[in-house]
């Protein structure tokens, strides 16, 4: 155990994750040496988690307005509009550290810390997604936390009562030891009763709600700012357990005190716990707050000062309560059996003073507390650009019939079922656009109204060049929110990379930003919320770079809402946008010839708006009947998807006769989608994408139950299911089921 | 038609079933607190609802089985008043004793989200006279715990009476102890009481009642009960 009150040494100040700059930086803030509790208060303020100390610079760069926007970053979450008087909350966080070192606990936490946020701004969530990567599923441990991070994700969020909608999953040997989850939620509100952070009024009672204050979870902010070396498994204590249980009774319990106007700011405890949501009410509010420890409800005894303020016990919130509000917020809590007190008030001191047992155990400054945190500018170096891969210098030995089979049944693109059916999808009887399409579709309460909503990402690309990898990775989750019909609002950005203390890793970070910058300016489709995730190394070993892009959009009318299933024989199969046969970091290159190299797409903005607008234009027109976006993996994956979903085949073209075969059915070249017109409405789509000048050639005819291009071997699509739903169950051991 | 659909900590699929039973009967359920201990003058119907009552710590619906509202449940039940538990309903009804039997972790230990096919094997009680006798409908599941089982003698009793009401089935519409997706004894998927008044199911029929988000087999479940006490 820690004792109470050791001596501040250059050690501990080191074990506390604080460089011995910072802690001049400390000495020179408050004037004297800090106590104890007081250290623990600066290391979990301070730690990149917290602080966003080496990405804030670079952060300020992102466009985050629109028209549309009531709360952008800084929040729980980010706030959109979305008509008739409601809001849409949302954000995504990543929960990577803890995941690793306890799966099961990580991701249920994850799950847990993201829907509280979004509560916490007054909304209820009404779905959830998660993007999650793993290492190569040959490394010992991937089968162990691909089982655990799936049971805890849907451990957590089926209890809870939150429809787990959609998602991404990938594996890649740079993220052995390493793994990464992030958790989105989306939340509805009415837009003119949206809760902040930000404490108003003297005098007024700080009360603590939910489960009590144990040992767990100690440091986890700090711990989820540092490398991973040889037995990180020995950190599990600072893994948090979960209580979805607990969380659901908060749900309630918070909406109902929200709607009976007792709550004058909220903000629950996450990352650094009762430090950091104390601290963030009094700051943004210009006000002092001060803490008595020994009314915290706490689930062990004989708890210090420092544990209390470091704790990261899940299912608690902190609130200032309306004045004379106190009884009746408290009859609600009690009604729930859930934990209310008051633990201190707000003061015009703007100092952050913690008493425990009559002592003084924390008197510092609040504003500089937050404001006074480190902030880098750290050294960066470009990613050196690669040239582009030039087909005809690719020694191909594979057909396009068995590079297709390959890659529908490669761990990437195989069927998730067995990882989605683990998750409560259907609850609160909303889901109307279910896991496997382009974008998960949820109605808006009684309807016509939808939100879609998607997770996206190519680490392959942002490696190669940031910015071009980040341009896609905004680009990919507007268009598949765009592929369902839906307009694309607004994004949430889960930053996951390296260290970023190396120049390399500085530069990922820097050209993602800059690249997620500028298409969502190009698109107007703003950053509302985010999470940055450094220290994503182990052994000296950095991930691939993975900005993860949680975007969100609304469908006016879910019954225009468009499918990538075919849905008849006898169709014409269009691609609108130009396919020039890109290979380069294509899953072709890295699945069939095991190489990574070369430039990945470009994107050229306007043209992907371009080409959004008409697809959108199209979908509500009711001129297609089923409309798939095409990413990594190219037509042919595309188009076997949209077989897969349907049953149907289809009669495919010879690609052109100047193109290289592989190039044109693998290439990922970007802005593209497929549709599936009837014959009525053919000439029209091909006069409409005339118009808008976008590029549209006619690939083939749905029908049929094989996939067949013309000169090549027809595959039955029933064969290619079985190799696309067999790879994941198999690999977990858990038969065919 | 009156009915009330009780809220224990941590159910959460109770506004899904109001909402099912608002939109064919036209009239809202009575939303009834688990620490109650009457239930509404005149209900006809009481729905226990799919959660996880108390956070299912123990074994699930074992506490709620013992919640104060629960001996009204039973008066209700007794006097010949209609029950339907679905889910965690149905687990509580079991934990209760209002219906034999109890529902253990699924066969491969995992929770299980998707649509079932299952049989409706008779179609003169109060919940299935709107399905023909025989009828294939499709439910989804959404459960880590739902296997049913029970000792042979009960399972006999069962079969012998005619008190499974719904059973999961392949697509050729034949039941596969060996395949069923959660391992449940017989393939069962809800039974109903001696006196046909109180069924308890796994599957959530109230997910599959409205045209926009998905298929609709699950509505004539609610509509049988609508017309079951229009005629009573």
């Amino acid at each position: 155990m820690i004792p109470s009150e050791p001596k501040i040494t250059p050690e501990l100040v080191a074990e506390h994750g604080l460089k011995p700059d910072e802690y001049e930086r400390i000495l020179t803030l408050i004037g004297r040496e800090p106590t104890f509790t007081e250290l623990g208060i600066f290391s979990a303020m301070w730690n990149e988690h917290c602080s966003y100390k080496s990405s804030r610079l670079h952060l300020r760069g992102l466009p985050t307005k629109a028209p549309w926007v009531i709360q952008g970053p800084g929040e729980n979450a980010g706030v959109i509009d979305i008509g008739d008087g409601k809001a849409a909350v949302f954000k995504m966080e990543s929960h990577n550290h803890p995941s690793y070192i306890e799966p099961y606990q990580g991701a249920g936490t994850g799950v847990g810390g993201i829907l509280r946020d979004v509560f916490t701004m007054g909304a209820r969530p009404i779905a959830a997604l998660n993007a999650l990567r793993f290492g190569d599923p040959k490394h010992p441990r991937t089968r162990h936390l691909v089982g655990g991070v799936v049971a805890g994700i849907g451990g957590y969020g089926n209890s809870f009562g939150v429809p787990t909608v959609g998602g991404l999953v990938g594996f890649h040997t740079r993220y052995d030891g390493n793994n990464l989850v992030n958790a989105m939620a989306v939340g509805l509100a009415d837009a003119d009763k949206i809760f902040y952070a930000k404490a108003t009024g003297v005098g007024l009672p700080v009360v603590y709600l939910g489960s009590k204050t144990g040992r767990d979870g100690i440091h986890g902010a700090t711990m989820a700012s540092a490398e991973f070396g040889e037995g990180a498994e020995e950190k599990r204590p600072t893994v948090q357990v979960g209580d979805p249980f607990a969380e659901k009774l908060l749900l309630e319990a918070c909406l109902e005190i929200m709607e009976a106007g007792c709550v004058v700011a909220i903000q629950d405890m996450g990352a650094a716990g009762l430090t950091c949501s104390a601290v963030e009410m009094g700051a943004k509010g210009d006000l002092g707050i001060e803490l008595d420890l020994d009314k915290l409800p706490c689930r062990e005894t004989g708890m210090s000062a420092y544990e209390m303020m470091l704790s990261e016990s899940q299912e608690r919130m902190l609130m200032v309560i309306a004045p004379g509000k106190e009884e009746q917020a408290e009859a609600i809590f009690l009604k729930w059996g859930l934990d209310f007190a008051i633990v201190g008030y707000t003061t015009d001191t703007l100092r952050f003073v913690v008493r425990h047992k009559g002592e003084i155990k924390a008197d510092l400054p609040i504003k500089e507390l937050g404001d006074e945190a480190p902030l880098y500018d750290r050294p960066w170096v470009e990613t050196p650009k690669q040239q582009r891969v030039d087909p005809a210098s690719l020694d191909i030995t594979a057909t396009i019939p068995g590079a297709l089979e390959r890659l529908i049944g490669s761990p990437d693109f195989a069927s998730k079922r067995w990882i989605w059916e683990q998750y409560d999808h259907l609850i609160l009887n909303n889901t109307v656009q279910r896991p496997g399409g382009d974008a998960a579709v949820v109605r808006v309460e009684d309807g016509p109204k939808g939100l879609a909503m998607t997770c996206d990402v190519t680490p392959r690309y942002c490696e190669a060049d940031p910015f071009e990898g980040g341009k896609q990775a905004v680009a990919e989750a507007w268009r598949n929110l765009t592929a369902v019909g839906a307009r694309p609002l607004a994004l949430t950005d889960n930053l996951n990379f390296g260290n970023p203390e190396k120049p390399e890793i500085m530069g990922q970070l820097v050209g993602c930003l800059r690249g997620i910058g500028a298409a969502a300016l190009e698109l107007d489709f703003p950053v509302v919320s985010g999470n940055v995730s450094l220290y994503n190394e182990t052994n000296g070993r950095g991930i691939l770079p993975t900005p993860t892009i949680g975007g969100v959009g609304v469908l006016d009318d879910i019954e225009k809402m468009a499918t990538l299933d075919f849905k008849a024989n006898g169709e014409t199969i269009l691609v609108l946008g130009a396919t020039t046969g890109w290979l380069g970091q294509s899953a072709f290159l890295s699945e069939i010839l095991d190489r990574e190299d070369g430039a990945p797409p470009p994107v050229d903005l306007p043209l992907e708006r371009k080409t959004g607008d008409l697809v959108r234009g199209l979908i509500n027109d009711g001129l297609v009947t089923a409309v798939h976006d095409v990413s990594d993996g190219g037509l042919l994956v595309a188009l076997t998807e949209m077989a897969l979903a349907s049953g149907i085949g289809a009669n495919l073209a010879a690609p052109p006769p100047d193109m290289n075969p592989f190039a044109f059915w693998f290439g990922e070249d970007q802005a593209r989608y497929i549709v599936t017109v009837e014959n009525s409405a053919k000439a029209l789509v091909l006069r409409r994408a005339e118009l808008a000048g976008i590029p549209v050639a006619k690939l083939g005819t749905t029908g049929g139950d094989r996939l067949h291009i013309a000169g090549e071997r027809p595959i039955v699509v029933d064969a290619l299911r079985e190799r696309h739903e067999a790879w994941l169950p198999i690999y977990m051991g858990a038969g065919l089921m | 038609m009156k009915s009330a659909v009780l809220v224990f900590p941590g159910s959460n699929r109770e506004g899904d079933v109001a909402r099912a039973l608002h939109m064919v009967s036209g009239v809202k359920p009575a939303m009834v607190w688990h620490a109650d201990t009457a239930l509404p003058q005149g209900t006809d119907l009481v729905v226990l609802p799919g959660g996880f009552s108390y956070g299912d710590y123990l074994r699930c619906g074992a506490i709620a089985a013992r919640a104060p509202i629960m001996e009204a449940v039973r008066a209700h039940a007794a006097r010949g008043g209609l029950v339907l538990g679905i889910c965690n309903g149905f687990q509580i009804l079991c934990e209760s004793g209002l219906l034999p039997g109890v529902l253990v972790r699924n066969a491969r230990l995992r929770f299980i989200c998707r649509e079932a096919l299952l049989k409706v094997e008779r179609n003169d009680t109060p919940f299935t006279r709107r399905y023909a006798r025989g009828a294939i409908v499709r439910y989804p599941v959404a459960h880590g715990e739902g296997n049913y089982t029970a000792d042979a003698a009960t399972l006999k009793r069962l079969e012998e009476d005619g008190r499974v009401l719904f059973r999961y089935v392949m697509p050729d519409g034949h039941r596969d102890d060996a395949q069923v997706l959660n391992g449940a004894a017989n393939s069962i998927a809800g039974i109903v009481s001696e006196k046909l008044n109180v069924l308890g199911l796994m599957p959530h029929p109230e997910n599959h009642v409205d045209p926009l988000v998905g298929p609709t087999d699950g509505r004539a479940l609610f509509e049988s009960i609508v017309g079951a006490l229009e005629k009573a």
